[in-house]
């Protein structure tokens, strides 16, 4: 097995100076392009109105969004991977990302989602919540990950199920278009509403995660040997749940249901490490902010005639990963 | 320098009793074999002084409930290793090993240089210092046991379990896991293994503990506990021992009619 395993701290400066790239980028491209000299004096309070409109009422939520859930799908990829023991996790095996997405859709099927632009948000983050709720109720005082895996996917069909039906019983066609294009996954037209909602979500969600490091490393040695290390088990538990639900719930209430930055940024990260699970958590949270806003940049400045959906893009993303773990597996590579 | 005393220890596992009653005590510098045939509850026992499964009765270190010990307390006073050869992560022997040290960092520090030098003594001690920037996962069956093993001693606990250290070693590697258990117990360590061969338990231990549906049938040393008698009623096989030599022997004759 190769091993490229950069020095922490440089990997973390790499990753987040592509960040940095991928956020400038992101506010300097899009249907309009504006020149880092009109970008600069707009956010110096001094630019033409069109150029402040674009980077503040635009440019600025969407930027700050992307980086948010991608920050937080890359950290739970990360996280779960290592608490499950399983390169092929990511948040939506405890189906929290599925039932935040039923209560998005749930906002849209009732009409809430007209009421106010918070009602969606709400509804998607509540939807996380009651999973991470059944979840517990589901998976009992169980502590092996197969047991976790099973009550998530149950929780996740359920979300599935709810949500066919809603497309299923949708009173008209552009109530169920309305659905599916939420389903793809989008932060086009998002604001510092969303911003506002999003953040401190995917804060928590973040802290809770990022504590566990050193209990996620002794599970490598298996559970026992995990505790025998001094692990609390349930704790640990307790906090990755949590901070999934509350984090993921947060991200997929603004930005649709968006797969597999979780399963790819954790793959890209690993080799570049000691491979030990704490040693992705952080390096995956930037990273996924890299991954995210350069895919919103893509769906941007892509030429097409409708604005490609971001869950779409990532989709496109994750199935060159699936294909390399095949083929190691088969040993062709 | 560490006592353990099991004091009436039970454990009940979902609906059935697994271990009965155990009361013992186990004093450092001394290495003790937990035999007895499979499912008699060895390993269970030895999880229960880990405080691993709820027991009923006591398990007490130095005088102290494990049960009301922070965990990391615990895991600084025993170190464990547990059955099968279990690793997720594609680690390096180095690394592994440090994983030792987790029960002696404060939240959010890094691993200071006592910690390094504690890492490279017990690689020391298990030979696989030239093993250190190999990838665990991809390591013999031998050699993996070797530095799991490692890994133990890295907590330098006063104390350390070892739940059938011996599985799936061929008898080269057996006898070096042995070595370390003696070599442990002979600086001044407690040490507890759950071992299957009873020619290497009566070769090495300094007392053994037979247990036969989880309850204590003898507590002696090897010479004491293992008999001709004794093997036939608890494993239902017909051997033969000589005690003459410095430590009992065992000729194995087949299960007893």
């Amino acid at each position: 097995m190769s091993r490229l395993a950069l020095p922490r701290w440089s990997l973390i400066a790499a990753l987040s100076l592509l960040t940095l790239a991928a956020a400038v980028g992101s506010l300097l491209y899009g249907a309009v392009d504006l020149s880092v000299a009109r970008l600069i004096a707009a956010a110096s309070g001094e630019g033409d109105r069109v150029a402040s409109v674009i980077l503040f009422d635009l440019r600025l939520p969407r930027t700050i969004l992307a980086l948010a859930v991608g920050a937080m799908l890359g950290l739970a990829g990360a996280a779960l991977q290592g608490y499950l023991r399983n390169p092929l996790a990511e948040p939506s095996v405890l189906g929290t990302s599925n039932a935040a997405a039923l209560g998005g859709v749930a906002a849209i099927y009732f009409g809430l989602a007209e009421l106010h632009p918070i009602m969606l948000p709400l509804l998607a983050t509540g939807g996380a919540l009651l999973s991470l709720a059944l979840l517990f109720i589901l998976s009992g005082k169980a502590e092996s990950p197969l047991t976790l895996i099973l009550a998530g996917i149950a929780v996740g069909t359920l979300a599935i199920a709810g949500t066919s039906l809603a497309l299923n019983l949708s009173p008209n066609p552009f109530a169920a278009m309305e659905i599916m294009t939420w389903l793809l996954g989008s932060l086009e037209n998002r604001s510092f509403d969303h911003v506002r909602i999003a953040l401190p979500c995917i804060a928590i969600g973040t802290a809770m995660l990022l504590w566990n490091g050193r209990a996620l490393d002794a599970l490598t040695l298996g559970e026992d040997a995990a505790q025998a290390l001094g692990t609390d088990l349930r704790r640990t538990r307790l906090r990755l749940l949590i901070g999934t639900a509350i984090g993921v719930g947060g991200a997929v209430a603004v930005s649709g249901a968006i797969g597999f930055v979780g399963l790819i940024v954790p793959h890209l990260i690993r080799p570049l490490t000691d491979r030990s699970p704490s040693a992705i958590l952080l390096p995956s949270a930037i990273g996924g902010a890299a991954l995210l806003t350069l895919a919103d940049l893509g769906v941007r400045i892509i030429p097409t005639t409708n604005e490609l959906k971001l869950g779409v893009v990532t989709a496109f993303l994750g199935v060159p990963i699936f294909l390399l773990h095949l083929m190691r597996e088969r040993r062709i590579w | 320098m560490v006592n353990i005393v099991l004091d009436h220890v039970g454990v009940t596992l979902g609906r059935r009793a697994v271990v009965h009653d155990v009361s013992a005590a186990f004093a450092p510098g001394t290495l003790t074999g937990i035999v007895g045939p499979n499912g008699a509850g060895k390993s269970t026992l030895a999880r229960a002084m880990l405080a691993l499964v709820p027991a009923n009765g006591a398990v007490r270190i130095d005088g102290t409930d494990v049960t009301a010990m922070p965990r990391a307390d615990l895991a600084r006073r025993i170190a464990y290793v547990p059955q099968g050869q279990t690793l997720h992560w594609p680690l390096t022997v180095e690394r592994l090993v440090g994983l030792g040290r987790l029960p002696h960092l404060a939240p959010m520090s890094r691993i200071s240089d006592t910690d390094s030098a504690a890492i490279e003594r017990a690689m020391e001690r298990a030979d696989v210092l030239e093993l250190r920037d190999r990838i665990a996962t991809e390591l013999s069956g031998g050699e993996r046991a070797r530095v799991l093993f490692a890994r133990a001693l890295a907590v330098e606990a006063p104390a350390l379990i070892a739940d059938e250290p011996l599985a799936s070693l061929d008898p080269g590697h057996q006898i070096d896991v042995m070595d370390m258990l003696r070599a442990e117990a002979a600086g001044g360590g407690l040490v507890v293994a759950v071992l299957h061969d009873l020619t290497l338990a009566a070769r090495y231990c300094d007392r053994l503990l037979l247990i036969d549906d989880g309850r204590i049938v003898a507590d002696g040393t090897p010479a004491e506990v293992l008999t001709a008698d004794r093997l036939r009623i608890v494993y239902g096989i017909d051997a033969a021992v000589e005690t003459g030599g410095e430590w009992p022997t065992i000729t194995l004759f087949g299960r007893a009619p």
